[in-house]
């Protein structure tokens, strides 16, 4: 049932794009590398942390049925210099998280880019000029 | 000739007058999903210190170096994160290209290592690497070949103090003349190791550490030692602001020949006013993601769920 929502969200949400394969990061081994998953959310933790910061958001389906992601980034410190932080999400935060999702089907990946309550935009590169 | 940052003068000037790091958090346009993470990119990144100050790319001094003398605070000059190594030892990463010569012993040893990273990972949720498991302590010479950023150096009298960023480790090298310890049977095995340096000229610390905890491994791709690996190091201050660190393990029961780990690894000064971000591996934290997230995204073996 859930992996049905699940799939009607990817089709309805973002494109699917293929990008360029990422650095190795994590091994990739669990990971549909190249594929993008577009989702809106709750926040229900951001967990600051090394070796891995995660948010955890609850997404509603059309019907109203709750399915619970989690999705990891990089380690606090790299997060800094890409200018997150520790206070980048409070629980409530209605945030769109584009991720790279697992190939198992579960609703969890590895963050691309949010989008904030205030519509920031955070990706994953480092802070450039 | 390795770049360093490319930062023009007058856009360094407005930065330093009109930034800080959350101004740049708003200001920041739509990213794509590649991460400038490779020395090879010509539009290098901010960088700020642990205190959230930019890190300024300051006027190179090539004076010559001051002799005997490598204190100071220093990050890798090929970019802050030169030293994340995660495929292994940066001159001999375990990417499928550097294949290093193996015992028997050191085969089997090398197989039964499953990384979570590099060409032979099995991901987080599989991975029996005791540092990304629980993290258990990296050790010498792992300490200097993953994760290698920030390093204060201090030296005493008879003592060169390695400060390291990542998990808050340090160690210290005895340069008070002494030898090596020579029977390892009565001491014990150290994460860490027993270390003895000499300074051969002007400018060049050699460094040998023996007594290396068998539990560690080599680098993040999972190479094995014995308790027999002998670790050189030499430090080597090109001129006031570089230091390049040659490394080379040696471990007979394990590898057929010596090779290179670190081949002239550049770390450059830093101003003294330069706070070095914590970097702390959390047990409670690790086995929180491993219960929470790593699980649930599964492993290598895994295959998409039947639709």
């Amino acid at each position: 049932m859930k992996v049905k929502y699940l799939l009607a969200f990817a089709l309805a949400g973002c494109a699917l794009t293929l990008s360029v394969p990422l650095f190795a990061h994590h091994g990739n081994a669990s990971l549909d590398v190249g594929k993008k998953v577009t989702v809106k959310g709750t926040v229900t933790q951001w967990l600051w942390a090394n070796p891995h910061c995660w948010l955890k958001f609850d997404v509603k389906d059309a019907s109203g049925n709750v399915v619970n992601w989690v999705a990891e980034t990089n380690n606090a410190a790299d997060m800094m210099e890409k200018g997150w932080s520790k206070q980048t999400f409070k629980v409530g935060d209605e945030v769109t998280v584009t991720l790279e999702p697992v190939k198992n089907g579960k609703p969890a990946g590895k963050v691309l880019e949010v989008v904030l309550p205030n519509g920031e935009t955070l990706g994953m590169a480092y802070l450039k000029k | 000739m390795r770049k360093g940052y490319v930062v023009s003068t007058i856009g360094l000037a407005a930065m330093l007058t009109s930034s800080t790091l959350a101004h740049a958090q708003t200001a920041v346009p739509k990213q794509s999903n590649q991460e400038a993470t490779s020395p090879g990119d010509k539009t290098f990144p901010i960088h700020a210190d642990g205190w959230g100050r930019p890190v300024v790319d300051a006027p190179k001094n090539q004076n010559p170096a001051p002799k005997h003398d490598l204190s100071g605070i220093w990050e890798p000059a090929s970019g802050w994160r030169d030293g994340v190594q995660a495929f292994g030892a940066k001159a001999n990463p375990s990417d499928g290209k550097h294949v290093l010569p193996m015992t028997p012993l050191g085969e089997q040893m090398f197989k039964a290592n499953k990384p979570s990273q590099g060409i032979t990972s099995v991901g987080a949720r599989d991975t029996n690497d005791p540092a990304n498991i629980s993290c258990d302590r990296l050790g010498m010479p792992r300490e200097e070949l993953y994760n290698f950023r920030g390093l204060q150096i201090v030296q005493t009298q008879d003592q060169v103090l390695m400060l390291y960023q990542y998990d808050q480790a340090w160690r210290s090298i005895w340069t008070d003349g002494r030898d090596l310890p020579k029977d390892l049977d009565t001491l014990e095995p150290r994460w860490y190791g027993y270390s003895v340096g000499k300074w051969v000229d002007d400018t060049t610390l050699v460094v040998e550490t023996v007594g290396m905890d068998e539990r560690t491994w080599i680098d993040n791709g999972g190479r094995p030692h014995s308790s027999e690996l002998r670790v050189e190091e030499r430090f080597h201050r090109v001129n006031h602001d570089i230091v390049e660190l040659t490394m080379t393990i040696d471990d007979p029961k394990i590898y057929t020949k010596p090779w290179l780990a670190l081949d002239k690894f550049p770390l450059r000064l830093q101003p003294a006013d330069f706070d070095i971000r914590e970097m702390i591996c959390s047990p409670a934290e690790l086995a929180a993601y491993l219960k929470q997230v790593a699980a649930t995204e599964g492993g290598p073996g895994d295959s998409p769920k039947p639709k």
